[in-house]
């Protein structure tokens, strides 16, 4: 096939792909996920464990060494039959704790660690490395084997030019597809969707070239087994340490890959598909594997000796005259590699943002912490993750040669990733593991694999000199590479796998035995461990009442986003009984929210942050009792306890909020009448003074005129505040008739806008609005909504204290309901007048006597009740701000 | 000694979604004892027969496992009614 036709396909397909990832998003967004969260769905993603080692590598491994290749999907086969041992609490532990990636979950079971998720980071970046390197090699295979050199159209470029195009082009993907936003809970329902897809596609493709071996070449199934006893591997050399030791490695890494840990614990979205996945997927490893031997056994057969074995999948279709066969072969390669890669350097990009690039930052600039978007930094800090680990990929490809075997490359970063497994599985069902034996284990692992089977990979003479390999580094004969400690007999590969998963575990028990873990990582581990026994009991640890709720909002603003953090908060205040956004800081609370973000930037990140506003967490006699009592029925008992001590609080709390505002309210009412009878005295004094002067006669006319004026004004300003007294009446006895009607928001801003210049004519405002999204049509009363949209603007153009004052409109629909945000700049209000401004005659300062008689916001509240809508004022946002929200369509009420 | 029957039918059922990875890794190492590489035999024929008709295997198993422990009504979690030292040597 000619060249550029083979990119054009390619990129067809990638432009599918992203069409079925922006639908899948698009459905979640609105919340129709449906089947997309099926088990089907769930099962389907995790065989991103096949990559193109599995589609291409497999059949090679097979015509070397016969059934050896099975090994690696037996390992997982029995970690997933056996789901009840670990799977099932590792993906329960990751749910409950919101745990963002592996690197996460370490550092949260000893003591939210973040030394330990720098190590786990570091390890998996270079332990997937090869592995990438082994897509991007197979990739380019397949392009020079099926690229046809003709005259017609592009030449296709020389490997190392394929191989950089692919990388970058994987690296465009993967941040087009995986870093457009920031997700609460790091759950990619895009692209979970489009794995599923390629699943079907590579499956489809293996099965397909299977069937065309044995039914189509050979005759049958009884025909290929006869075949299979007369070729070269009729026979296979069963090695009993590499048949055990290959199969611990995979049942390892499929719990420890990063990309496997991001579909199988991440994005999880039921416990009980795991359940469905317990056969299901053994079942999909089974199809892959079924006709790996005939196709080995008929590529052997068939062509010409000294072919690439990595390639058979591909060129036996194309010797035999298959055209469409061969391609759908190549695009079943082609989605086993772009699966991976997007999904690992997805993976790897969050562990790098939240356990390097976060805390780097946290601590170089500790103040900037709460200021700034820090989802912009986040993202942009996992963009370049991306490309960095791509990048890494491609140079181990060019440094390795690209010539070894691909089942080779992927064994090495399977034994990589398995100086994982001691700290996890520890960690699972063990309380004694700390965080010293976690540090311990994984640095001495990671040293011995990189020594002894990661360096060494590049060849002798490129990074570990060839006289080493033969005498051992300064002459020390016992610490050669491929000989540690003399042990000189074994495979190379099992001989590295050996040495450091035993000094792993080892270094692992004596750390955790002779050491003592500190409280928050004993909590830590108890919640890990016992994550069966108790029922989402909440750690604790922060100080009641030090953190300021405004501040802590701002700070969630930065990583949430202003939407979800401000819902987040008015849910809490709700749950404690308040109204408002700003829930009190207790410890329940902080938890949750430390939570929360952790759901974004990671635990160790998320505590950092918190510890900025909070001080440090301390941990109390009770939370150490709580963890130590193994008795279910005193815990429970103290939950009980516990839940309905929360709800006398939460009563009492109301209560003493009601009183407060009782007893405000009295001396508000004494206020209002002395307030009253000085609003009525004013005016009447000077009408009374003039009008006897007027009486007196022979006063010159423009005299006349003169004080008629005045009392003129002041009889209008006597009626004004009559007029807002009768109409606060009306309005709160419910008995005002609305005038119902169709009107466009913009023209209900513009006409307030242009009242509103009145006031205070001489300061210019800057006014920024945003008119598309105001671009909706109401059924309301457009009177009544713009004499409060009017309110609030002459309220910002009178109040807002900013030598350069500018005001912000912004409109949102969400649901039925349409809020319009109207934020200042200025100093805002301060926390303890934010419960009185919608009272009567609540005047914050006197000292700007503005002429109104403090009745607007009350004339707006009760307006906004009547239109069966809100006026809120929203806390934390740099100025004075308000929101209003009345209802899409109002209907009328039937009085 | 009363036993409730529904509640200990569902702890043998939890035993064996136990058992289940314990007896495929008994079959899958079990090659390594007839150890085909010193027999004079062609094995890779039968011995991968052998070893997909176990996988199957194993697949059905947890197949009827998985369905068995999904029963409607059952709550699957806390294991309160699990035996008393079942997995206690597991914990510190």
């Amino acid at each position: 096939m000619p060249f550029n036709l083979l990119v054009l396909s390619c990129l067809a397909y990638v432009v599918f792909l992203f069409a079925v990832a922006w639908w899948a998003e698009r459905r979640a967004a609105r919340g129709r996920l449906g089947w997309l969260q099926s088990p089907l769905i769930y099962t389907l993603s995790l065989s991103i464990y096949c990559t193109a080692w599995t589609f291409y590598g497999a059949v090679g491994y097979a015509a070397r060494s016969g059934l050896e290749f099975l090994t690696i999907y037996l390992g997982p086969t029995i970690v997933f039959v056996g789901w009840w041992w670990m799977l099932r609490k590792l993906v329960r532990i990751g749910r409950r704790q919101g745990v963002t990636s592996i690197a996460d979950l370490l550092s949260s079971r000893f003591g939210k660690s973040n030394l330990l998720g720098v190590i786990v980071t570091v390890i998996a970046v270079v332990a997937a490395t090869p592995y990438i390197a082994l897509q991007l090699q197979s990739v380019t295979l397949s392009f020079s084997v099926f690229a046809s050199p003709t005259d017609e159209g592009l030449a296709p470029p020389g490997t190392e030019a394929t191989a950089i195009w692919v990388a970058t082009g994987l690296a465009i993907f993967t941040i087009l597809f995986g870093t457009r936003n920031l997700d609460a809970k790091e759950q990619h329902h895009g692209i979970v969707t489009a794995i599923a897809v390629e699943a079907v596609v590579k499956l489809v493709a293996l099965i397909a070239v299977g069937v065309f071996v044995v039914w189509g070449l050979a005759d049958g199934p009884f025909d290929m087994k006869a075949r299979i006893d007369a070729s070269s591997i009729a026979d296979w050399n069963l090695q009993p340490g590499r048949w055990a030791g290959l199969m611990f490695a995979s049942g390892a890494a499929v719990i420890c890959l990063p990309r496997m840990f991001q579909v199988m614990v991440v994005e999880n979205a039921d416990e009980r598909h795991l359940s469905t996945a317990s056969w299901a997927f053994p079942l999909y490893l089974f199809a892959m594997s079924l006709f790996i031997v005939p196709i080995a056994v008929m590529g052997l057969e068939r062509l010409p000796a000294g072919s690439n074995a990595d390639m058979f999948v591909l060129t036996l279709p194309l010797a035999e005259g298959q055209g469409t066969l061969a391609m759908l072969a190549f695009l079943g390669g082609f989605s086993s590699a772009t699966s991976m890669v997007i999904v690992e350097s997805i993976a790897l990009a969050t562990m790098v943002s939240n356990h390097i690039v976060m805390p780097v930052w946290l601590r170089l600039r500790p103040a900037k912490g709460m200021s700034g978007d820090v989802r912009r930094l986040v993202l942009l800090a996992r963009r370049i993750s991306i490309a960095v680990v791509l990048g890494l990929g491609y140079a181990y490809y060019r440094k390795s040669g690209g010539s070894a075997t691909l089942a080779a490359i992927g064994l090495i970063a399977f034994a990589g990733v398995a100086q994982f497994l001691p700290a996890m599985v520890f960690g699972l069902f063990w309380r004694g593991a700390t965080r010293v034996g976690a540090v311990m284990g994984l640095s001495i692992g990671f040293v011995i694999w990189a020594y002894t089977l990661f360096l060494p990979s590049f060849g002798p003479d490129a990074v570990i000199p060839a006289q080493v390999f033969a005498e051992g580094p300064w002459g020390l004969d016992w610490l050669r590479p491929r000989a540690l400690f003399g042990v000189g007999a074994m495979d190379p590969l099992i001989h590295a796998l050996f040495w450091s998963m035993t000094l792993n575990t080892a270094a692992f028990l004596i750390g955790s035995l002779f050491t003592f873990p500190g409280p928050v990582e004993r909590m830590q581990g108890a919640a890990f461990v016992h994550v069966f026994d108790t029922a989402a009991a909440n750690p604790r640890g922060w100080q009641r009442g030090v953190a300021e709720p405004e501040d802590l909002l701002v700070m969630s603003q930065r990583i949430m986003g202003d939407e979800d953090a401000l819902a987040f908060f008015e849910a809490e205040a709700k749950d404690q009984g308040k109204a408002g956004y700003l829930p009190d800081p207790s410890p329940l609370f902080m938890a949750r929210l430390e939570r929360r973000l952790a759901g974004s930037v990671g635990a160790a990140t998320a505590h950092a942050m918190m510890s900025q506003l909070a001080g440090r967490a301390t941990v109390t006699v009770e939370d150490l009792m709580a963890v130590a009592s193994e008795s279910a029925q005193i815990m429970e008992y103290s939950a009980r306890l516990e839940s309905q001590q929360a709800e006398l609080t939460r009563t009492a709390r109301a209560l003493r909020e009601a009183n407060d505002k009782l007893t405000q309210l009295s001396v508000q009412k004494d206020a209002f009448l002395s307030q009253i009878s000085h609003e009525l005295r004013t005016p009447m004094t000077s009408i009374r003074a003039f009008s006897e002067i007027l009486t007196e006669g022979d006063l010159p006319a423009p005299m006349v005129a003169h004080y008629g004026r005045i009392i003129h004004d002041e009889a209008r300003r006597l009626t004004r505040l009559l007029d807002d007294l009768l109409d606060l009446s009306v309005l709160e006895n419910g008995t005002v008739q609305l005038n119902l009607g169709l009107t466009n928001l913009s023209q209900m801003i513009d006409r307030a806008l242009a009242s509103a210049s009145h006031t205070k004519p001489e300061r210019s405002f800057t006014i920024h609005r945003d008119l598309p999204m105001e671009n909706i049509f109401l059924r309301t009363d457009a009177d009544r909504l713009v004499q409060v949209f009017i309110n609030l603007i002459s309220n910002a153009r009178k109040y807002c204290d900013s030598p350069t004052p500018e005001l912000r409109i912004s409109v949102r629909q969400k649901g039925g309901r349409v809020t319009v945000d109207f934020v200042d700049n200025g100093s805002g209000i301060p926390q303890d007048s934010q419960a009185l401004i919608f009272e009567k005659f609540a005047r914050l300062t006197d000292q700007t006597r503005a002429g109104g008689a403090g009745l607007g916001l009350a004339i707006c509240r009760e307006v906004m009740a009547n239109l069966g809508g809100t006026i809120t004022y929203l806390p934390g946002q740099g100025g004075a701000a308000f929101r209003v929200a009345v209802p899409l369509r109002l209907e009328q009420q039937v009085a | 000694m009363f036993l409730q029957p529904a509640s200990y039918r569902r702890r043998r059922r939890r035993d064996a979604a136990r058992f289940l990875p314990v007896l495929g890794l008994f079959l899958i190492l079990l090659p390594v004892l007839w150890a085909p590489q010193d027999t004079p035999r062609r094995d890779t024929a039968p011995d991968g027969i052998y070893l997909f008709g176990v996988w199957g295997l194993l697949i059905g198993a947890a197949l009827m496992i998985s369905r068995a422990l999904a029963v409607p009504g059952e709550d699957d979690d806390p294991d309160p009614d699990s035996d008393p030292g079942a997995d206690q040597d597991l914990r510190s």
